[in-house]
């Protein structure tokens, strides 16, 4: 199985330790991965700012990079819920359909294609899950709390295999964390609020970490957790599936 | 009536001035967010009802003309007299030329958001026509001299102590009372009075059945029959949207109304006009005011099936954490977002980016409108057409330049983390709005592809 691994731009530049464990972890279930080196951006910020059409470029270059894979994984579910939906390239580049329909989150990728059951992994702490809103809503990782529908949950259930993990309870269990990419400063009185409401809930609850599939979200969390000087800390879903449990 | 709010992000800086009190908006609106949840969890087949309304209202928006016209002449069978306003000013006129017509200048009115869209109040004062909303939270935020902040709790942003002062001033109730049950007793009672001696009364429409002309108004205070009942003349005013075909629909309407609106069952009155009482004229007008254009738009039409019903709102963080007024327009949220820019896209740019994109309204709408899709597609014909700042046009454009070159990439984001670890202060300042409430990233020395070149690649 050729799996090219797509990284998310911030993720590449601040948060390298989530990439690598997003390999590691994909190399340990048996994937032969690949990662396309001439990769920058998958369009997503401009085209959220309503600037799509500043976005052709990214997009040609994105087909080019991840053309013929069998999948393209990311540990995020937004920039991937991005491709899926939005990358148009200019010319209709052949690799375009085949990308928008074997690209996956991590989470899913390894719930639905590789149908993981265990893992050998262990992280004895209490974890709050935090749903991020384009994953869970845009690639219904899991049940959303508005629906009259069965729970489940993909995170949830791979989370579930880790030994001694904690899962604490939230009292909103997938309300936004108001991140929502350059309206972190385009509205930044009301995205600020709905972090420190966020963040306030896993501590509330104890938390010693905070988890998810989207380093954007726990991104704009750890800038709150750190200037109210919280002993809570945030973790990508990648690095806790990635522990080794000796 | 309308406040000087222009744009949605300032407003909401001074909404959060105030932090105790947007953690106090915040959590009663929830709060209903909650009892909406537990309402349509109990009703096993809510997701298939919410399918049923939505392709109801697709076949009625697909053949619009053609009800309207049934409708018009049903109701004109019945002894209704049927008008057709083309826009706001033309709705406002007709209001007021019925009025005169009948030497009529007190009025009572129940909630009606389309009069709050076209400014009718305000039309009528500048007329000589006085008005007296008659819900209780219309009453209030009319007496403050405000707008509504939400299309079904209108004055939901007031605290019961601040409609305490506002009644001790008007309605001479004691001074400092906040009792919620002495202070709808004490609007009760002048309400009374006004039901009792006014002459014409003006209410909105929630549905309109096309098959037998009647129309259906829902409220809990029984307010709107009050009203109708009372006046010589009731002046109901709708949306052409608000139709429906068959009576038989009614049910699913009904059934998905109150339970996404504030979680009960059924609204305490559902209350159906048809046949005008003996001595009674019945005048419905039939108002258009942006809404064919907006038909004919094919990516935004169908949030013409909206219902009014505010579970957007609700559910909406940014909306709980910015308020009614901060849309600075009769219909606020989300709903608000994707409906006020088909009148006007220069003066409601802002609110297609009061949003994360979290998609919570379209889960919770009940008639399934897209609208945290409508929210992206708005912002990309609003900044194609010129409406962004030109600041942003730039940055974007550079941004866009940047992230398609490999190299411009790779430098760039060196650069940002040499920053970062070595002159912070070029960054963490009061300049950048981030920095404000939040820490930026830790900068590492590597990023992710240099890793990779030497563990993976040598």
């Amino acid at each position: 199985m050729n799996v090219a691994l797509f990284i998310p731009c911030y993720v590449d530049q601040f948060y390298p330790h989530v990439a690598i464990a997003t390999l590691e972890l994909l190399e340990k279930l048996g994937c032969k991965v690949s990662y396309p080196l001439k990769q920058t951006c998958c369009g997503q910020p401009m085209a959220n700012s309503g600037f799509a059409h500043e976005a052709d470029a990214c997009s040609q270059l994105f087909a080019e990079n991840f053309a013929g894979f069998d999948y393209v994984v990311s540990p995020s579910g937004s920039c991937t819920l991005h491709i899926k939906h939005h990358l148009h390239t200019p010319a209709h580049n052949p690799a375009e359909q085949h990308i928008r329909q074997t690209v996956y989150e991590l989470t899913e990728f390894l719930v639905d294609v590789l149908k993981v059951t265990s893992l050998n992994a262990k992280f004895p702490h209490k974890v709050g899950m935090h749903q991020s809103c384009h994953g869970q809503r845009g690639l219904h990782l899991s049940q959303m709390s508005e629906l009259n529908a069965a729970n489940y949950s993909k995170p949830g259930s791979l989370l579930d295999m880790v030994a001694d993990i904690e899962l604490i309870h939230l009292d909103r269990v997938d309300e936004c964390c108001g991140f929502g990419g350059t309206f972190c400063v385009a509205e930044e009185a009301v995205s600020a609020k709905m972090g420190k409401d966020r963040v306030s809930d896993h501590v509330r609850h104890q938390a010693e970490y905070i988890t998810g599939a989207d380093m954007s979200c726990l991104m704009h969390m750890e800038g709150i957790l750190k200037r109210q000087k919280s002993s809570t800390k945030i973790i990508h879903i990648a690095e806790i599936l990635n522990t080794h449990n000796p | 009536m309308h406040t000087n709010v222009t744009n949605h992000a300032d407003a909401s800086i001074d909404f959060n001035l105030d932090e105790a009190r947007v953690d106090w908006h915040d959590k009663t609106l929830w709060f209903i967010r909650e009892k909406r949840d537990k309402a349509s969890h109990l009703i096993p087949e809510w997701e298939d009802l919410r399918e049923y309304a939505s392709q109801i209202k697709n076949n009625v928006l697909s053949n619009l003309s053609e009800y309207l016209v049934q409708f018009e002449e049903k109701a004109k069978a019945n002894g209704v007299i049927v008008h057709w306003a083309a826009d706001a000013a033309e709705h406002n006129k007709i209001v007021h030329q019925i009025l005169k017509q009948h030497q009529i200048d007190r009025m009572v009115k129940s909630k009606s958001m389309l009069t709050e869209e076209c400014g009718l109040n305000e039309y009528l004062e500048a007329n000589g026509v006085e008005v007296i909303d008659t819900d209780l939270g219309e009453r209030i935020v009319q007496l403050a001299k405000e707008p509504p902040s939400h299309i079904v709790l209108p004055c939901i942003h007031k605290k019961k102590e601040e409609i305490g002062e506002l009644f001790h001033e008007h309605l001479h109730t004691e001074k400092g009372a906040s009792d919620p049950q002495y202070l709808t007793a004490a609007a009760r009672e002048h309400l009374r009075e006004t039901f009792l001696t006014r002459r014409a009364a003006l209410t909105g429409v929630n549905f309109a059945i096309a098959e037998t002309g009647e129309f259906v108004i829902c409220t809990n205070e029984g307010n709107a029959d009050m009203g109708a009942h009372l006046a010589d003349v009731h002046i109901a005013c709708m949306g052409i949207e608000k139709i429906l075909p068959k009576q038989a629909h009614l049910g699913v309407f009904l059934r998905l109304l109150a339970r996404s609106a504030t979680g009960q069952p059924i609204t305490t009155y559902s209350s159906h006009f048809k046949i005008p009482q003996p001595h009674q004229e019945v005048h419905i007008v039939l108002v258009d005011n942006g809404r064919s254009v907006h038909l004919g738009k094919e990516d935004f039409r169908n949030a013409l099936k909206c219902i009014r019903c505010a579970a957007c709102m609700n559910t909406c963080p940014v909306y709980r954490r910015s308020g009614g007024h901060s849309y600075h327009n009769a219909v606020a949220g989300p709903i608000g977002s994707i409906l006020t820019p088909n009148m006007d896209m220069k003066k409601n740019a802002d609110l297609p980016f009061a949003s994360t994109l979290c998609g919570s309204c379209s889960n919770v709408c009940p008639v399934k409108i897209d609208i945290h899709d409508q929210l992206y597609k708005w912002r990309q014909v609003l900044m194609k057409e010129g409406y962004g700042p030109a600041a942003k046009n730039a940055s974007m454009k550079m941004m866009g330049w940047v992230l398609s070159s490999p190299k411009l990439y790779d430098f760039s984001g060196k650069a940002a983390r040499w920053v970062l670890r070595n002159t912070p202060f070029v960054v963490s300042n009061k300049l950048n709005p981030w920095f404000k409430e939040r820490e930026m990233p830790e900068a590492p020395k590597e990023s992710f592809k240099e890793w990779y070149l030497k563990n993976r690649q040598s």
